[in-house]
């Protein structure tokens, strides 16, 4: 048996709104709020960055786990936001847990399914007796251009699962992966902000990806959507992952605990990592979980969870993750925001 | 910034390693094995708590080159839940919360960068805990 032993989210407290962001480019709010089903998102402070993010999930994710980093033999960050294009994440991550030097560590890039491509190998890799116990991370100061539509979801935040084959609190009972050659949103090199191909971000891409890669893991599983209690998609606007979730014959009650999307905005690699931290936060043992990420470019991770009697243990050892997003906010303006978000050109 | 400099410094910056006197129980931040009266001693390694107040603080308007983008910013003294004191900055804070006693966390953060090229320093810093 392999699953999650202990996760944790990180969501950092600043949040500007959907109108501040319209003000500044002459937009209607009121219709990227009805087109993008979110009303604000979540802002990295200049202080905070993919690694710290994945530091403190990591940290909440070793409490819930019970187990202390030395005993980490693997550490994955999946981001499209490290903060080097040449150094590791990882290392850094690793060793604020204390989990170097005997620690595997590679940082993994696949636009938004970065994060749970982290958690897919760590499966394996306790799967395959390999390693005790191994950490996948999706963390993402994810950037959007100023004007363009995804400055409006662009946002920041972390999850983090120390995955093993004891005390676990999810097992994973099936997995799938689904991926081909779809050129829908990209960053060329030195280039400070990624660009998309519109509406081709749609059915082509978003929506042909997951639910290839859904149907195949419900075929593999004989399970159906009514089987579950909890199902995520990955969030990059509020309307997606309720338009595939109703495609693939799950109701609105099974996806509304993992959508984060319309006060937290789109975390990229944390997006649906996040969403199943909120769902394991409120699980009951028993409940199965469905979750399919998604990655431009393209491709989907699917994963099939049962969560165990040690759930109720471990709910509250840690900060949980609806909290964290409702709570305490900080709100910025348009100037702050651009001022954090390194978008005004300064001399050196 | 030299790497070598950060890099000594990891595991109390990264990790809140201090040392503690295993016949006096007195707790050295930066870890040291001197004590205060020049003589050595039997130490180990000890994890401070990440939890506890604020001991006094102030307000820096006019910052070193490093930290100018961030003016006016608060550098505090933190008596954690064992008595330790340590220095950092305070963020994620709003101006009407500051007041010495208040609940703080000591959280991983980017402390200071070497311009757009250099090194990133990671360290911690106190956020409020209430």
């Amino acid at each position: 048996m392999v699953g999650i032993v202990g996760y944790g989210a990180k969501i950092p407290r600043h949040r500007i709104k959907v109108e501040e962001i319209a003000k500044v480019w002459g937009a209607d709010a009121e219709s990227y709020k009805r087109g993008l089903q979110l009303t604000e998102k979540s802002v990295p402070a200049p202080d905070v960055d993919c690694v710290t993010l994945s530091v403190e999930a990591t940290k909440y994710a070793l409490r819930r786990a019970g187990v202390t980093g030395d005993q980490i033999d693997a550490l994955y960050i999946g981001s499209e936001s490290h903060p080097y294009a040449v150094k590791p994440s990882g290392t850094i991550c690793a060793e604020a847990i204390g989990a170097t030097p005997h620690c595997h560590n590679a940082d993994y890039e696949f636009a938004c399914k970065a994060g749970s491509e982290a958690m897919f190998v760590c499966l394996g890799l306790v799967k395959s007796e390999f390693c005790n116990y191994a950490v996948g991370i999706g963390a993402d100061t994810s950037q959007g251009a100023p004007g363009d539509a995804l400055e409006y979801s662009a946002a920041a935040g972390a999850a983090s699962f120390v995955m093993g084959r004891e005390n676990i609190l999810a097992e994973c009972l099936y997995t799938h992966s689904w991926m081909t050659d779809t050129p829908d949103f990209w960053r060329r090199e030195h280039q400070h902000y990624p660009q998309h191909g519109g509406r081709f971000t749609g059915e082509p891409a978003y929506f042909r990806t997951i639910m290839g890669c859904a149907n195949a893991l419900l075929e593999k599983s004989g399970m159906k959507p009514a089987d579950f209690k909890y199902a995520v998609f990955h969030q990059p606007n509020g309307k997606f992952p309720m338009r595939v979730g109703k495609m693939l014959g799950f109701e609105r009650e099974q996806l509304e605990t993992g959508w984060l999307v319309p006060t937290l905005g789109n975390t990229y690699s944390g997006a649906s990592p996040i969403g199943l931290t909120a769902i394991l936060d409120v699980a009951q043992p028993g409940d199965k979980i469905f979750m399919v990420s998604y990655g431009s470019g393209a491709g989907s991770d699917g994963f099939v969870f049962k969560v165990t009697d040690r759930i109720k243990e471990v709910q509250d050892l840690a900060p949980k993750t609806r909290p964290q997003l409702d709570e305490n906010k900080i709100y910025v303006d348009y100037g702050t925001y651009a001022k954090y978000r390194k978008k005004i050109l300064k001399n050196d | 910034m030299f790497p070598a400099r950060i890099w000594r410094e990891f595991p109390q910056r990264y990790r809140l390693e201090a040392v503690k006197n295993k016949d006096t129980g007195e707790v050295y931040f930066p870890p040291r094995y001197v004590s205060k009266d020049g003589k050595k001693f039997n130490g180990e390694k000890y994890i401070l708590p990440d939890e506890g107040k604020i001991f006094t603080y102030t307000v820096i308007d006019v910052p070193p080159s490093q930290f100018k983008d961030e003016a006016p910013y608060v550098v505090c003294i933190v008596e954690l839940t064992d008595g330790t004191k340590v220095t950092c900055q305070i963020t994620d804070y709003q101006k009407e919360w500051l007041a010495i006693g208040k609940k703080v966390r000591l959280e991983f953060r980017r402390v200071q960068t070497d311009a757009h090229h250099g090194v990133i320093s990671y360290g911690y810093k106190a956020v409020p805990a209430e």
